[in-house]
């Protein structure tokens, strides 16, 4: 048997923190991601610049770098507001940035940019006539979108969430660099305190692996239900 | 614009921060950035094609094995291989004796052989894929004018492949780019580890990493730039005539 | 009589996309148990007539009345639209249309598709929508395929389905957008059979179509449009039996 020198458990609570990031990312980014493609489809020239801005800056700067700004500037940035409340209004709130919160926001933050992408493009990729039958039966803006513009949109868009939460998976092994203590940061803990690097980084990317597989399984479902009524002609 | 600059002078002018000293940090980080996701951007392609060309092999012990390298590296973060390799080096037994020791002393180099491992892997695929998207017409064609497989290979079939690959393998490029960031972590100097040292002395998170954020997003530009123009150029034939 | 008001009703209606006007001033008006027939060449702008009745393309000019309410434009940024959404919503669920490329919801069985609008548009319980549709798809002679998605129909049954989705909301009027040109000429036939047996029944009707035969032997009037303007209209016998202008004439021409 594999000796882990006791951090067999420590490496375990690890891997659920590692789970619960990733799972919490990934409705903020889905959230930010919906947000996004409305704001870069619709006929405003404001949201529409706002949303092209967001992805641009998201895209092209380091996620390690955006995790140190919003994890080191994040608290300064809410003690400057806090004070403030306190200051003009005598409220006294205290926020504190945590590594898991920054690591959620981080994350959910840079993926939602990457989602925004993959519904603009699903929601482009649903066809109009779908969307004007609706129209025409007397069905109003969020009617169609929830009956009929949303659940075709999933077709298109679950390859992209399924990669893009492939990746987002990956990157939670930053938030070890902030402090939280993820598997990966027990794990690296644990090779020097061992010097059995092998061992414990192994384990670590054999979790990985396992968590993408599941993952896939999974995404192979949702997807044969999203296709539910397509290409099956008799 | 007016009150933009006088407001940026001023700012310069009472700023402690970015001095001389401190910009050159930056600049050295620059160059070390630069270093390393070149080399292991270059390393990695030289490595890919006889990768990718084996990876589409009809032989499993030459098909499977180049699977389960690009899958796990593919299917892990990359911090984790470059702790395993990082760590991996420094605890060899009796490693800090030999004269390997000299340049494996410094994190440079198990940090270009995480990287190059990775972008190998990455680029395996990208290259497999676009092999694998060749026209059933085109190997005919180059078939029925008595090609062999290892010449339509270097004709016919990789320099279209290559193509097609392009705007896969930039996205890999600013991945890569992106990615180095992470060498900071294991005491690299490069921009993200000037940026956390200027952080660290002045305490000024936004200043440090909004300018190392500003330099990435530019780097990032060129990159597309580039690519965009090898797009132009090498993909010209893909359009419609005359468009 | 006099009291009911008259289904739908368009005055004047003008339509231009960027420098062509393609509808240059086009009246009707359908009275209970019309069925009306547009016929002409493509672009004609016969299928973009029908569509500004429902207001799926916006008319930059002239009234739409249905069933005695007048729709209500207000002009904006991006031209002439609808004062008031809800009521255009309230309006569209008393026109039906059924499209020439089905347009059956590609995500949902064919009784999904036949109850979705009577559910969540005019808030019917669904338990009654189902036993309706279940009647509807009988009459189209679909009840076999209720549970099927379109993809796994033939067009012809996809198009029987979709006037059953448009029967569901027992509209006052139902509007064809040549609801036969995407199908097989043998599936032609049946789609036909049905909407036959709508016009007999009295069902008010507006169809945009190529099948001279249907015109001929079902509507009450036909109106030949030619580039934005109705060329001759009047019942089927005068216009396409005995058609004055020479255009027409050539357009009726057995083409060989």
């Amino acid at each position: 048997m594999i000796d882990l020198h006791g951090y067999g458990p420590r490496l375990l609570e690890g891997a659920l923190i590692t789970i619960e990031l990733a799972l919490l990312s990934l409705v903020l980014a889905i959230v930010l991601g919906l947000l996004t493609a409305s704001a870069k489809m619709s006929r405003s020239w404001l949201a529409h610049r706002i949303g092209t801005l967001y992805t641009t800056i998201i895209r092209g700067v380091p996620d390690l770098v955006l995790m140190m700004l919003l994890f080191f500037g994040g608290q300064i940035g809410v003690n400057m507001i806090t004070d403030w409340l306190y200051y003009q209004f005598d409220v006294d709130i205290f926020i504190n940035i945590n590594e898991f919160v920054a690591g959620v926001v981080t994350i959910g933050l840079i993926f939602g940019a990457y989602m925004g992408e993959t519904f603009r493009g699903a929601f482009l990729a649903v066809d109009s006539g779908q969307i004007e039958a609706g129209r025409a039966y007397g069905m109003g803006p969020w009617l169609v979108f929830r009956r009929v513009r949303f659940p075709q949109m999933m077709r298109h868009a679950l390859p992209g969430i399924s990669n893009n939460w492939m990746v987002l998976l990956k990157t939670t092994a930053l938030v070890s660099v902030i402090g939280l203590s993820d598997m990966v940061r027990v794990a690296s803990e644990a090779s020097k305190a061992t010097r059995e690097p092998f061992t414990f980084m192994m384990i670590v990317a054999i979790i990985y692996l396992l968590i993408a597989s599941v993952s896939e399984w999974t995404f192979a479902r949702l997807q044969k239900r999203y296709n539910i009524g397509y290409g099956e002609a008799e | 614009m007016d009150a933009l600059m006088s407001w940026l002078q001023a700012y310069l002018a009472e700023n402690s921060i970015f001095t001389l000293q401190t910009l050159s940090y930056y600049g050295e980080g620059l160059v070390t950035t630069v270093q390393l996701v070149f080399l292991s951007l270059v390393i990695g392609l030289v490595a890919a094609v006889p990768l990718a060309i084996g990876r589409g092999s009809k032989r499993p012990w030459v098909k499977w094995p180049i699977f389960a390298y690009t899958y796990v590296f593919r299917g892990t973060p990359l911090l984790v291989q470059l702790y395993l390799i990082y760590y991996g080096v420094v605890f060899v037994e009796g490693i800090q004796e030999t004269w390997l020791w000299v340049i494996l002393e410094e994190p440079f180099v198990p940090a270009l052989i995480a990287f190059t491992l990775n972008t190998a892997a990455y680029t395996t695929e990208i290259f497999h894929g676009a092999i694998k998207a060749t026209s059933r017409g085109e190997i005919e064609a180059a078939r029925a004018y008595g090609m062999s497989r290892a010449l339509m290979m270097r004709r016919i079939v990789l320099p279209s492949a290559f193509r097609r690959a392009l705007p896969a393998y930039g996205n890999e490029v600013i991945f890569m780019l992106h990615a180095s960031a992470i060498a900071s972590v294991v005491t690299i100097m490069d921009l993200t580890g000037a940026a956390r040292f200027v952080y660290a002395r002045f305490y000024a998170p936004f200043e440090a990493f909004l300018f190392v954020a500003a330099i990435y997003l530019c780097l990032t530009f060129a990159i597309l730039y580039v690519f965009r123009a090898l797009e132009r150029r090498l993909l010209a034939h893909l359009k419609p005539a005359g468009g | 009589m006099a009291d009911t008001p008259i289904p739908l009703e368009v005055r004047n209606i003008k339509k231009r996309f960027g420098d062509t006007e393609v509808l240059k001033g086009l009246s009707l008006e359908a009275h209970k148990g019309d069925v009306i027939t547009l016929i002409g060449a493509s672009g004609s702008g016969k299928s973009t007539f029908l569509r500004c009745m429902n207001l799926l393309e916006q008319p930059d000019e002239g009234e739409l009345i249905v069933h005695g309410e007048e729709v209500r434009f207000k002009q904006t940024r991006h031209g002439r639209e609808p004062a008031d959404w809800k009521q255009v919503v309230r309006m569209r669920a008393k026109l039906s249309m059924v499209f020439q490329s089905f347009n059956l919801w590609a995500h949902m069985t064919l009784l999904e598709n036949v109850i979705e609008a009577p559910v969540h548009v005019l808030g019917k319980p669904k338990k009654e929508a189902v036993e309706e549709a279940h009647a509807l798809l009988e009459r189209v002679g679909l009840s076999a395929r209720a549970d099927a998605y379109p993809a796994q129909m033939s067009g012809g049954q996809q198009q029987r389905g979709a006037i059953a989705r448009a029967l569901a909301m027992d509209p006052e009027v139902m509007l064809f957008d040549e609801p036969t040109s995407a199908l097989d000429p043998e599936l032609v036939g049946d789609v036909l059979k049905v909407m036959r047996d709508l016009a007999a029944e009295g069902r008010t009707m507006i169809v945009v179509t190529h099948e001279m035969a249907f015109a001929r032997d079902v509507s009450s009037q036909v109106i030949y449009l030619h580039q934005g303007l109705v060329e001759e209209a009047g019942p089927p016998a005068e216009v396409l039996g005995n058609p004055r202008s020479e255009r027409l004439r050539q357009f009726l021409a057995p083409k060989h």
